[in-house]
Parts: structure tokens; sequence; C-alpha cells
């Protein structure tokens, strides 16, 4: 699928939800899972267990999809055009890296229009950290006529867990990147579905009235003493879970039984925290034990992902 | 004789770890080679943000062949002995050794081992991997299959878990040729993680993708360049600088020039082209350095100014390196960069525009208001009332922003009485002069601190003084920076380096060896240059009782006059453990200087000289010392004279210093100068009657004692 012989209202340069289909249409063409969005509220593409959890343990692993990401500080209340506290991640994840990864992603960008003799695209160091995941990576911004595009990152380690293998991580701005190619300068005024006139959806009609409603929430109305009762709630929930699951005596019981279900309760916790520092209601030095707690719960997940068939036991066990 | 051209070819190198990294690689192969007995005439490095290379010419073919000698056991040892020695000279049996004799040992065991020498290739092939295994990255990683666990493959490659090869990006390919101008060159084709060492490279990522077969380093530099691959970065970086400098003259601008952005910029390149971008006019109310900062680190682009400009503000106009040749001649390029130059400048006016603004929560600010006298109805203090409120940690150890100020303040008020500073003002640019640090502007610019405080003071209508005093309580930062321009701001100055040295100090995080996480030495260095260059009197034991501190300064002061050419052993002579009056110390070493240069300083040095070493000769021997010098046993008219001499240059020396009028005290001293010599001349210390000898020797020690007036001559080398 190229740009040039698409309807225009496919067409990636014209299109916000085109974009994302000539990027699923891309990556499905790389052998990667086409994944949906993790049906749960995170900062970032990385959060979803298809990136966290699959970039641990021996087994290839080769996933692309948009993520919803929620950064509630970052709301406001719709009226900066560049700022959303709801904005769409594309994210992908090839494990092992092959070593033609850049030589991908430029494909990628080629494939959505941008012509790299036209545009002065370029690798700007930028190494990545997530403290709350206890994850860091080397890599790159990827500049697109002086504007990051994407992050690309070689994940070294994740929930405090050296990689092995490295898995490879691309991460596009969607909203970012779209108004790049369709040449508009306020994210509201992108168009959503490509057409025009009456039938003409654009990215403020979807989404407007929701980064209204939503800062009024993150920095007024969350109910402050209720989220902190849901962080210590989901805390104590995820290290249960890892505790029932937990490995057993017998030879029927080396596997771990529930890691993504308390995985799910350390997301849960990671946002509630955004949303509690949004509401300016944690001082810096909480701030710091709030990170490591949920670092805490990210590692013990990640140490049991490895004890699941996912995360490679049998095979482990097989190689030894 | 061969040359060598290597190639380490990987992913985009961080540009400021690229020149080192280069130089690193020519040490490190130069050593290995040497060490393994090749020699070459000349290296070279280049790099460019894809590859590191090295052209090493004229290197041996062959190194040379070595004779060892390895003397062994007696032929009368043991068998044990024997059979050590044979493995220690990797000899199959005892027959191929030779026998020797010593007089003293007898026959003993002798072998002869010879190294042949060894190819370069053979060299080159060996040392190769484990050089690029080591290489000194400041930060490295794993990629790739290779980074499987062990026991595990993909793709066909095997698995080497925490073994796999590290490189600061993924290593794509290796290009190493070696062979002689006149013939055909061969790969040496070591081997590390996969990659096999070859001879193919690959151009311009955009440009030219294709492989580029390489037979030496000509050919590789030529059919890079048609690749767009311009190797030497000092190259690209003259090109740059002449470019951006024409294009910025073609349009009426000079070109604001920066060697940190062009030696970055010139790291994210291979084949720069540079282009013109603009902004709107507007955005020039933003203060220029926010501007310049804005564009530079975020875009990594040059700002410029108006032809004829000398005012410091600057013009809309940018300057970009990209690195391709685009087909529309840049247009597109210049336009994204345009949105995002905008961008970020938007986002510069909205946080300068905020600075200015109120805080959203004034009624919780009032008690911090109150605690440093600030005025809720100006914007800076509003910052400064929320930094105390928000309790910032300065360090754990040393509480909060607040508390530091609150000391700073009073530290100030100490100090403004004598260094003459308006008592009044000094307050007022205290209680300002970390406000800005909770403002956006700094917070974006951690680098703007100071020079902020200094634009938001002046636009809330501080006096001059107080808003200079705000940018300059930073200063001098390092031993080139400015220091502050009046007495305000030296005192504030003083007052916060003084008050981070006592803290650190007092909470025991000193400087140590090349450690020195909060800068504590170019702190106290700031203090001397302030006390020195200014002239400041400050008795620095008033501040603190720390002798460690104290004697910390010493260091400083040394190193600081040093490097104004000062002599250490005069420093040395002049500088009491207990001196805390750095002024006084360097005028001293000043006088000292000009005195122990002139004829009767370098006779009197002689003389003092002579007079300490005689006299600790004769208590090394435990010869007796009068305690004081007796009038009556004084026999001979060159003593006599002495005497009298010492008492009065003794007494005016000891004046002139309580006036601290050094010169006039080392002239005094001078006096010494005939009498002393005169004395060595005519009288025998080591008289036959004991109380004479006695009493003489304490008119040696008198002269030790008058000298010491002034400066312990007995550290002055000469």
């Amino acid at each position: 699928m190229t740009a040039t012989t698409l309807p225009d209202h496919m067409n990636p340069k014209r299109s916000f939800q085109a974009l994302i289909l000539t990027l699923h249409a891309y990556w499905a063409d790389k052998g990667c899972a086409v994944l949906q969005p993790y049906d749960m509220e995170v900062g970032a593409g990385t959060f979803h267990p298809a990136t966290t959890l699959r970039a641990l343990g021996p087994k290839p692993w080769k996933a692309a999809y948009v993520q919803p990401s929620r950064r509630p500080s970052d709301g406001r209340y719709g009226e900066n055009p560049n700022r959303l506290q709801h904005y769409y991640q594309y994210q992908v994840i090839l494990k092992p890296n092959p070593s033609n990864l850049q030589e991908l992603y430029l494909g990628s960008l080629a494939a959505i229009g941008l012509d790299p003799l036209l545009h002065d695209v370029r690798f700007v160091e930028d190494d990545w950290e997530s403290p709350t995941l206890g994850a860091w990576g080397l890599g790159w911004e990827c500049w697109c006529d002086g504007m990051e595009v994407s992050q690309f990152t070689y994940f070294q380690q994740v929930c405090g867990i050296e990689c092995s293998p490295v898995a490879g991580e691309l991460t596009y701005g969607l909203e970012r990147l779209a108004m790049y190619v369709q040449g508009v300068d306020n994210v509201y005024d992108l168009n959503f579905n490509g057409r025009e006139g009456e039938e003409k959806i654009s990215y403020g009609d979807v989404f407007l009235q929701a980064e209204q409603e939503y800062s009024r929430h993150n920095f007024e109305f969350a109910n402050t003493e209720m989220l902190h009762r849901h962080f210590i709630d989901a805390e104590k929930e995820c290290q249960a879970l890892l505790a029932f699951g937990a490995p057993g005596d017998q030879a029927n019981q080396m596997l771990h039984k529930c890691v993504f279900p308390a995985y799910d309760q350390c997301i849960k916790a990671s946002h509630v925290f955004n949303l509690l520092d949004a509401r300016g209601v944690i001082s810096v030095t909480e701030r710091q034990s709030y990170i490591l707690r949920v670092r805490t719960l990210a590692k013990a997940c990640g140490e049991a992902f490895l004890l699941t068939d996912a995360g490679g036991a049998k095979l482990g066990r097989e190689a030894a | 004789m061969p040359d060598l051209l290597l190639e380490l070819r990987s992913e985009e190198i961080p540009a400021r770890m690229q020149r080192k990294a280069a130089g690193d690689l020519r040490k490190l192969v130069t050593d290995a080679l040497v060490d393994a007995g090749l020699t070459y005439e000349g290296v070279r490095e280049y790099w460019t943000p894809r590859r590191l290379i090295l052209d090493i010419r004229g290197l041996n073919a062959r190194s040379a062949d070595q004779r060892e000698e390895i003397k062994g056991p007696s032929t009368k040892a043991p068998e044990q002995a024997i059979a050590g020695f044979l493995r220690k000279a990797g000899l199959a049996d005892i027959s191929q050794a030779q026998v020797a004799s010593d007089p003293k040992k007898g026959d003993f065991y002798l072998a002869v081992v010879s190294k042949p020498g060894r190819a370069a290739e053979e060299i080159i092939e060996a040392v190769m991997p484990g050089i690029i295994r080591s290489f000194p990255w400041p930060k490295s990683m794993r990629w790739g299959a290779a980074s499987m666990p062990k026991g595990l493959s993909f793709a066909g490659i095997e698995g080497k878990g925490p073994e796999s090869l590290r490189w600061v990006r993924p290593l794509q390919s290796i290009v190493c040729m070696f062979g002689t101008e006149h013939e055909e060159t061969k790969v040496i084709p070591f081997q590390i993680d996969g990659i096999t060492a070859g001879n193919i490279t690959y151009g311009h990522r955009f440009h030219a993708p294709d492989a580029i077969t390489v037979r030496r380093f000509d050919d590789y530099v030529s059919n890079l360049e048609k690749a767009k691959v311009m190797l030497d970065a000092d190259r690209r970086k003259d090109m740059i600088l002449h470019d951006a400098r024409d294009i910025a003259f073609a349009n009426g601008l000079d070109l604001v020039e920066d060697e940190g952005l062009l030696e970055e910029v010139s790291g994210l390149v291979e084949w720069p082209h540079v282009l013109l971008g603009t902004f709107e006019q507007d955005y020039l109310e933003i203060p220029a350095e926010i501007i310049r900062l804005t564009i530079k680190t975020n875009q990594k682009c040059f700002v410029t100014r108006r032809q004829g400009t000398d005012d410091g503000s600057l013009s809309n106009h940018f300057i970009l390196i990209s690195n391709i040749e685009a087909k529309d001649g840049g247009k597109e390029i210049v336009h994204g960069n345009g949105k995002v130059v905008r961008a970020r400048l938007s986002d510069a006016r909205h946080f300068w525009t905020r600075d200015q603004g109120d805080l959203p929560d004034l009624a919780t600010l009032e008690a911090s208001a109150q605690k440093f006298g600030l005025d809720l109805k100006k914007s800076l203090d509003q910052r400064m009332a929320k930094l105390d409120a928000l309790n910032v940690t300065f360090h754990a150890k040393l509480g909060s922003q607040g508390e530091r100020v609150t000391r700073i303040r009073a530290l100030a008020k100490e100090l403004a009485p004598i260094t003459g500073a308006d008592p009044v003002l000094v307050d007022r640019a205290a209680v300002l002069a970390k406000a800005d640090l909770r403002t956006e502007a700094v917070g974006e610019f951690p680098e703007l601190q100071g020079l902020m405080g200094r634009r938001y003071a002046l636009l809330q209508g501080e006096d001059a003084s107080v808003a200079a005093a705000i940018e300059d309580h930073w200063k001098p930062n390092g031993p080139s920076d400015r220091l502050p321009e009046d007495k305000v701001g030296l005192t504030l100055a003083l007052a916060d380096k003084l008050d981070t040295l006592v803290g650190f100090w007092a909470i025991d995080e000193k400087p140590t060896g090349s450690k020195d996480p909060y800068a504590l030495r170019r702190a106290a260095l700031g203090v001397v240059r302030i006390l020195l260059e200014r002239k400041v009197r400050l008795p620095l034991l008033a501040v603190t009782k720390d002798s460690d501190l104290l004697s910390f300064f010493h260091d400083r002061l040394k190193v600081y006059l040093r490097d104004l050419g000062a002599r250490h052993d005069i420093i040395d002579a002049v500088l009491t453990p207990d001196a805390d009056d750095l002024l006084l110390v360097a005028r001293r070493a000043e006088a000292l200087t000009a005195f122990i240069t002139s004829e009767d300083g370098k006779n009197l040095l002689a003389g003092t000289k002579r007079a300490t070493q005689l006299l600790a000769a004769e208590e090394k021997k435990g010869t007796v010392v009068a305690d004081g010098v007796s009038e009556a046993l004084l026999t001979l008219d060159a003593e006599k004279a002495l005497w009298a001499a010492i008492s009065e240059a003794s007494k005016e020396a000891s004046d002139a210093v309580a006036k601290e009028d050094f010169r006039s005290a080392m002239e005094a001293l001078s006096k010494l100068r005939a009498p002393v010599d005169t004395f060595f001349g005519d009288v025998l210390v080591n008289d036959e009657d004991a109380a004479i000898r006695a009493n003489r020797l304490a008119l040696l020690k008198a002269i030790r004692e008058a000298t010491a007036t002034v400066a312990d001559f007995s550290r002055i080398v000469s």
C-alpha cells in the first residue's frame, strides 16, 4: 500500500486514521502482530503488557499497536494547540531487534509519505528511562525537519531485569506526526477521517470536549482521598495476586499462575499516582516514594513473568 | 611499507562522544600494535555520526624476531624443579636446554627461546577484537540476536547473553584493509560477534545507500566523498562555519558563533548543508538569551544578529544545518524547522510572560513573605515566597532553599560593614537572590539562573544594584569569569559562597581527589578572587572556625597566586596555618618577592640561612644556646654592631608589620644585611668560652626571629 495509490481520504497525509492504518499495514507486512490498545489507563505505550512484559524473557516477539496514553498533568483544558492529557502513541516492539531496524523505521516514514531526500531525518541521541517501570535503554529521538516524531530505543533493562534478548522499541507520537504531515498547527484542527465539508470529522470534534472535561477532573475534581485509597488497594492487590500465583514445590507447580492480572494492578497504581500528582497533593519527597512503590510492583511482576511460559520458563528449563 | 585502514560503522553515535571515541581508538590500536613489536610512521583518526576511522601509515610488515634467555635451576637440582623450568621455558625435554656455568651457582640450565617475529596482519587480527570488546564508551549497549541467552539462537545467530558485544549503538560493519601503496591491499578478516571485517562500506544514509568496495584510504575517502560523506569532522565544522557566515552575510546578518554548538552539529551530519530559517519579529520581545538557548538547545540551530548591531539583540533569522541536499533546495526543511522553532519560542514567550504574572495561590504565601519581608504584589517576591513555602530541598543535610537564603541573608548582613556595601540593598538582594529558581524560564534553562532573576528584578523596579547582585552573586564562576560589578554584588557573592563552603564542611562533604560534585573548589576560588581582586580584608576565622576549611582556602590561594606567577616557596614562607586574611597574605608575598629579588634581600636571605643552619647544627649537637643575648658577653665590634642593628630592625619591622606596611618592614630588615655579612666575616661563633659561644648562638637566633616578623625565610628555596 503506498500513499499515492489511495483515495484522498485514505491518504495518511490527509487523515489521522489513515496514518494509523498505514502504519498498521506497514508493520503487519513486517510480521508484527497488530494488537489493539490495552483496555486500561496507561501513561505510555510502553506500559502495555505487550511491551513491558513481553520485552522480558528469551522468547521472540513482534507487535504493533496504538495505545491511548494519559498524562493527567499535561491537561490544558483544550486551550493549548500542542498539549493533551490524552493522546495516541503508535508502538512497535521487535524482539530481538532485527539488525536493520533503522531501515525498517525509515521505511515506515516513507510509507506515510515522508521522502528522506526532501525531509531531513535525523537520529539524535536520547537515552530513555522510565523510573516507574525500572526500565532504561539507549537510542534516539528521531527528528524530521527538526521535529521529534518518534522515539527509538533498544531496551537494556525492563522491570529492573536485564533484557535478553534486547528488544527494539519504536514510539511514534501520532498527533505530532499527523500535524506535521497534514501541515496543521493546532492538534484540534487535524482531519480525523479524511473527509471534507459536512463529512469531515476533526480531532477537535472527537476530543476537544473530553480534554476540557478531563482537565477539570485531573486538576480540580478527582477525589484525592479515594485515589489514595485506590493506590493502596491496587498495591495490595498486585502483591496478593503475585503471592497467590507463585510457583509451588510440586513438579506441576513450577510456573507462576497469575502475572497479567497482577500487572494490571501495577498499571492502575501508576495511573492513580499520576492523577494524584496532577492534583498537586504529592510533595517532592513523597513523589520519590510513590515512584519507588510502583517500581517495586513492576519489578515483582517482571520477575514473576519470567516464571511463566510466555516468559520463557519452559524454554529455560529445556535449555538447562 | 604497508598501511592499515580501519572503519567501524555503527548506528548514530551521540555527537558528544565522537571525538573522544576516535582518539581512544587511535590510542588503543597504536598502543596494541607497538606492544606487539610493530612501529608505524603516522596515524590519523576520523569520525562521522556513523563511523570511526583509523588511517595508519607505514607499518612494519612484521615484528622483529626476539631472543630470550631463561635461566633455570642448577644441574643438580631435584627433578621437580627441572620439570617446572621446562614448563616455564616451554621445552619438551631437558636435552633442549643448554648448560651454563657460574662461579657461584656452578653449572645450571639455560633455555634460549627465540620468538620469531609475527606478520603485522596476524597481530592486527589478534588485537582488534579485544579492543572493540573493551572499548571505553561512556555508555554502551547490547542488541539483536546475539543478546539472546546463551544456548538459544535466533535467525542462525548464537545467543551470547551478557557476554554479547557491547557498543555505543549497534555496530553494523567493519572495514579492515592492509597493504602497501603499490600492491593490491587485502582484507584482514577478524571476527567479532558475527561481524567479519571486510572491504565493504556504505555511503550517506539517504543520498548513497549502496555498498562501496574499499581498497585503501585514498579511494575510501574519495569514494565516500562522492557518496556524500565528508569524513573529516574539522572540515565539516569549517564548512558549516563558513557557509553559515556567508549565508548570514548575504542576508545582512551576522552569525552568532558558538563553538560548542558547531562541534555538536558537525557530529550530527555526514554531509552538512546550511540553510536559513525565519520566525516572526514578535518573538524578539523575548530576551535574547532565552531565544538563543531555545534555538540552540532544542533545535541545534544558530541565531543571528542584524549586521552592525552590537547591543546583544538578535534578528529573527536562524541558521540550520541539514544532513541532506534536498531535492527542493531545502524549502520543506526550512519550513518544518521554522514551525518547530516558532512552537518553541511560543512556549518560551509563554513562560517569560507567566514569570512576570501573579502566582495563583498568593494567600498560602503570606507566612513566607513575612519571613523574608517580601512584597507579594511583585512577581519575583512571589517566586521567593513560593520557593520557601514549597520547602524545596537545597541538600538533604543542609535544609531547604528557604533556610539557605535565611543563612545567606544573615551572613551578608555581617559582611556588609566589612565590604562597605549598603546594608539595605544587600538585604534586598539576598532575599531575591534565589527567587528565579522558581521561574519557568530557569526551570527550562537552568543555566539562565541569576540572569533571569536580574531581568525580572529590573522589570519590577528593583534598584539596579540589587538587580545586578542577583545575577552577580553566582560570580565568578571559574578562574576566568568576571567578578561581581559592585559592592552589593560582591558582598552577596561572598555570603553565598561562604555559606556553601561552611555548610558542606559542616556535613563533611568535602571534595576528594577529582570528585567535587558541589563545585566547592570553584566556590573557594571565587572567594579568593573576590577578596584579592576587589581588595577585601575579611578575617575568614570570623566566618568559620574550621581549620580544615581554612587550609582549603590556603590551597586555593596558592593555586591562584601560582597561576599569577608567584613562587610557591615565597607563598609558603608567608602563609602561616592560621593566616585568615588572604589579602594580607597576598600583600606579604608580593612584598617578599620584591625584597628577595633585590641585592640586599638576596644577601640577607643567604646570611639568615647561614645563621639558621649553623644554629640548627649546634642545636642538634646539644650545644647550649643562651636564652637571650647578653650585651655584657658581646666582645667584638661586629657582634655589638649586629645586636644593635637587630634590635633596631626588629622594632622597625614589627611596627611596620603592625601597620601592614610590608615594604617598610622589608626595608627595615634590609639594614641587617651589612652587619650580618660583617659578623660572619669577623666573628667565630664557636668560641672556646662556652658562655660567649652560647651568647653568639643566641645572636644567630635573634637574626632568625627578626626575619620571622615578615616571613619564614627557611622555606625560601634560594
